[in-house]
């Protein structure tokens, strides 16, 4: 026998066979052993990361057919295309090719609509899942990065969403760019200069698109598909989270094997998700350009919208009263070599409510961090209802979004319901102040109730709808006892106590620590301790007297 | 009060403590038991399911081929009712042709492929080993550079290093012009006739009856080889007749209006849309992007929305021959605020 390099392992199977090829040229079984059969928790909101990871492929395929056809020129040139009402009109190649691509280029529309569609549900996508990343607490202690990952991701989505929006060159895209270079020029000292080199001079200039263009197809996609490496790596290396439960803890990882299950369920799941982008694709109009016209400065239609995710700004610029009891916003400010303009009613609106929403988006598990004073690591999720204090904090901040995302469509919403248009904007600017904070108390509420009702039920047991006449003549009704399992994902969760400031080495309570303990008061003050086993023997004794008294009937349910 | 993470002795018996987990919270039950699916237990389900995926599979097929149908099989015919229909079919292919495999795997997956849940042990991202070795690497790493023993290293290298991406910056100059005096001229000028948009025909006075609204350029707009549209942004303006009694000008602008003409910049003050609807019983001026309102008869002064400055006024009168004609350029500079504004 010669010690010739042949493996001392075969292979039986035909597929082993294509396995032990490619591994012993590439070396992939560690990454197999490591990966093919990894757990994977199963729970629907999981899908949310999942339908914005395929909503982006479907992206990147319908996005390079349109490459193959679109021409990003602002050069003028007259319309020859199939679309009679628009024949012979001025136009930029842009449009035209736009045009051409719906009309004269087969399938072209449905691209387009495909690609529309999929960016509008993307980056709806995309927020829900940081919604729900919030809501459940996932952004703890060890993904705080990856939400971090996970913000910009959404900021690169917006820019996105927002550059592709503009390369039509229709009258509503440049109606979006028109608002944009506005802000821009409120900017002080620079904003003019900017404004003029994006633009390659005035508004609208010739090379703005083709400026949108490079970064709507290169630059933002590839910061994406970094972020998205970077995303799934992490989600790799800590492992996914997993809702509390039975045999769930920081320490495991309860859920399908990766092969088969996992992968045939998320794999199909992409092929649904693209079917439901077709159908949508195939029967609702979006976006129909030849409609608007070429971009012109000085028509505009009524009731414009802008692509649902842009519209919390826009709700801001609208909501933001220029005058405000006879105090102008905009100031001319005396300097030593002129006079300069500054314009609080658009810098305010289009930076202040972005800002808050964004800064807070990015400290908050550093901030809940500190004031938990909690350097564990979480791989158990939170219900929503657990956290009372976070759930509200969410709440309302989705509140403050979504009534400057009403703020958009004010116009509509005059129109539609028939009221003043003044009065919707009256009330929206009252509800940005309000909304938040009503939203916070009733939902912090709601949550500390939800947790009453758990500890009940953990307690007392489910209401049967029986009721049973004990023999002293006395109605009650039945409540049917958990099994455990069903109680323990009642009462397995946590409910810090607020914490007095800790004096440091040297006794003393310092300021920053006084702060934290009054953030600590505020997050945990009203709390809802989950039911202990004590407390389930203490209420038994009551109970097992009204079950023998009822000639122990089967109330147990699993 | 006490805490839930030092240790100390425990002082609020509500909340568990370290240590006193077993006694104070439920225990875990670990996993509930395994239940089996109908396809587990009876072949005939599990023959039907498999079935099933079939068909949703052969639903599939049927949908790439109806998706060839509509390619081939519709002629465009320049109308959008064929268009639609092609893409109506075209769409229905593809979303079957999706939708059934996706369907078909994930009811396979379900019905016919194991369902365990396994649970896993999370293994620890790094030992309390790693970490100190990690940190003593770093440390080292920066001893052996020496950088924070020689601070002159450091500042001269953090000054180079601040100022070397300042070319980066400055090559995107020439993106485009400064913006000079640009925003501050239109078109307009002493003598330049009011014409329609975009047609570009001018207007007699004679031809603006009471009430009537006209979207109005520079005659000469229509000449430009270039620019056109940057010129447009700043000069569209919009013309509206009015009862000379409703008018109150300021002084100093008594004469900028002919007869109850009046003509104001179309351009927002606020972020630029053009303010195209009129309302003519209130003779308000309504921007459609973000509901500023200009009124009219008190020379477009802002009465709602986040518009500050009024619609600039454009001097008009008649020429010789009746057409509308500006008196000179607008006063002050038409459109959004900019810093050099002034």
């Amino acid at each position: 026998m010669s010690s010739a390099t042949q493996s001392p392992y075969k292979a039986k199977t035909s597929t082993g066979r294509i396995t032990d090829f490619v591994d012993q040229r590439v070396g992939g079984s560690g990454i197999l052993r490591e990966f093919g059969r990894k757990v994977f928790p199963d729970h629907w909101s999981f899908m949310f990361g999942e339908v914005a990871l395929y909503t982006f492929v479907i992206l990147l395929l319908s996005g390079t057919f349109l490459t193959l056809f679109f021409d990003p020129s602002m050069a003028e040139t007259h319309y020859n295309g199939s679309y009679v009402p628009l024949k012979g009109l001025q136009m930029s190649v842009a449009y035209d090719s736009t045009l051409n691509i719906s009309f004269d280029v087969r399938g072209g529309l449905f691209m387009r609509q495909v690609h529309h569609w999929s960016a509008l549900l993307f980056v709806a996508a995309v927020s829900v899942h940081m919604l729900r990343v919030f809501f459940t607490g996932a952004f703890r202690k060890p993904r705080e990065l990856n939400w971090v990952v996970g913000g910009i991701l959404l900021i690169m989505s917006m820019a996105e969403g927002f550059t592709g929006y503009s390369l039509p060159d229709d009258l509503l895209s440049g109606n979006g760019l028109r608002i944009i270079d506005g802000v821009i020029m409120a900017i002080p000292v620079v904003g003019t200069y900017i404004s003029f080199f994006l633009f390659g001079g005035e508004f609208p200039g010739t090379v703005i698109i083709s400026r949108l263009y490079m970064f709507h197809i290169m630059l933002i996609p590839a910061i994406i598909l970094l972020l998205v490496a970077v995303h799934l790596f992490m989600v790799v290396v800590h492992k996914h989270t997993q809702y509390p439960g039975p045999g769930r803890s920081d320490r495991n990882v309860v859920g399908y094997p990766l092969g088969p299950v996992y992968a045939a369920k998320a794999g199909g799941f992409f092929f649904i998700i693209f079917g439901i982008i077709a159908f949508v694709a195939a029967l609702f109009t979006i976006n129909p350009i030849w409609n608007y016209g070429p971009y012109d400065p000085s028509p505009i239609s009524a009731g414009t919208q802008p692509d649902w995710y842009i519209g919390w700004v826009d709700g801001a610029l609208r909501l933001m009263p220029g005058w405000l009891f006879n105090i102008p916003m905009e100031w001319n400010i005396p300097l030593p070599w002129g006079v300069n303009t500054l314009s609080l009613n658009i810098l305010l609106p289009a930076l202040v409510p972005a800002g808050i929403v964004f800064i807070l988006l990015f400290t908050y598990p550093w901030i809940e961090r500190w004031v938990t004073r909690d350097d564990r690591e979480h791989h158990v999720l939170d219900r929503p209802r657990n956290a009372p204090t976070r759930t509200a904090i969410g709440v309302s901040g989705f509140i403050f979004y979504c009534v400057m995302w009403a703020a958009a469509s004010s116009d509509l919403i005059a129109t539609h319901f028939q009221v003043s248009l003044n009065d919707v904007t009256y009330w929206l600017r009252a509800l940005f102040f309000a909304g938040p904070i009503l939203g916070f108390i009733v939902t912090k509420r709601v949550a500390l109730a939800l947790q009453r009702k758990d500890r009940e039920i953990a307690l007392h047991g489910r209401e049967t709808g029986r009721i049973v006449r004990l023999p002293h003549g006395e109605f009650q009704e039945m409540h049917a006892q958990l099994d455990d399992y069903k109680r323990y994902r009642l009462v397995s969760y946590e409910s810090p106590v607020a914490e007095e400031g800790i004096p440091n080495e040297n006794g003393i309570v310092t300021k920053t620590e006084k702060r934290r303990a009054a953030l600590s008061r505020f997050f945990f003050e009203d709390r809802v301790a989950p039911a202990t086993p004590a407390e389930l023997e203490a209420g038994h004794g009551h109970h097992e007297a009204i079950e023998s008294a009822e000639e122990h009937k089967p109330v147990s349910r699993y | 009060m006490g805490n839930h993470s030092d240790g100390t002795p425990a002082s609020s018996g509500a909340v568990a403590k370290a240590g006193h987990e077993e006694v104070e919270k439920f225990q875990d039950p670990g996993l509930p038991p395994h239940r089996l699916r109908l396809a587990d237990t009876d072949p005939k389900a599990a023959k039907r399911a498999e079935r099933q995926v079939a068909i949703l599979f052969g639903i599939s097929v049927i949908g790439t081929l109806l998706f060839f149908f509509a390619y081939f099989g519709i002629r465009l015919d320049q109308t959008l009712t064929t268009l639609q229909l092609q893409n109506m079919f075209l769409g229905l292919g593809v979303g079957f042709a999706m939708l059934g495999i996706g369907t078909g795997i994930v009811h396979w997956a379900r019905a016919l492929m194991p369902d365990h849940e396994v649970s896993e042990e999370r293994h620890a991202l790094r030992t309390e080993d790693d970490r100190v070795a990690a940190v003593q690497i770093v440390d080292d790493i920066i001893e052996e550079t020496g950088i924070k023993r020689r601070p002159l290293i450091r500042n001269t290298l953090i000054g180079a290093m601040a100022l070397a991406p300042l070319p980066a910056i400055a090559i995107l100059r020439d993106l485009g012009p400064l913006p000079g005096n640009d925003l501050h001229h239109t078109l307009w000028k002493a003598g330049e006739r009011l014409a329609r948009d975009p047609d570009g025909t001018p207007i007699k006075a004679a031809d603006v009856t009471n009430g009537s609204v006209f979207h109005v350029i520079p005659e000469s707009l229509n000449n430009l080889t270039e620019g056109k549209l940057e010129e447009k942004a700043k000069a569209a303006v919009l013309l509206v007749r009015l009862d000379p009694s409703e008018l109150h000008p300021s002084p100093g602008r008594e004469d900028w209006s002919y007869n109850g003409i009046v003509a104001h910049s179309k351009i927002c003050t606020h972020v630029g849309c053009p303010v195209a609807l009129y309302e003519q019983q209130t003779h308000h001026l309504l921007c459609p992007c973000h509901q500023s309102t200009f009124d009219l008869t008190q020379e477009c002064k802002v009465i709602f929305g986040p518009a500050v400055r009024p619609l600039p006024q454009l001097p008009i009168t008649v020429d010789s021959e009746g057409y509308l004609v500006a008196q000179s350029d607008f006063h002050e500079p038409v459109g959004p605020s900019f810093w050099e504004r002034g």
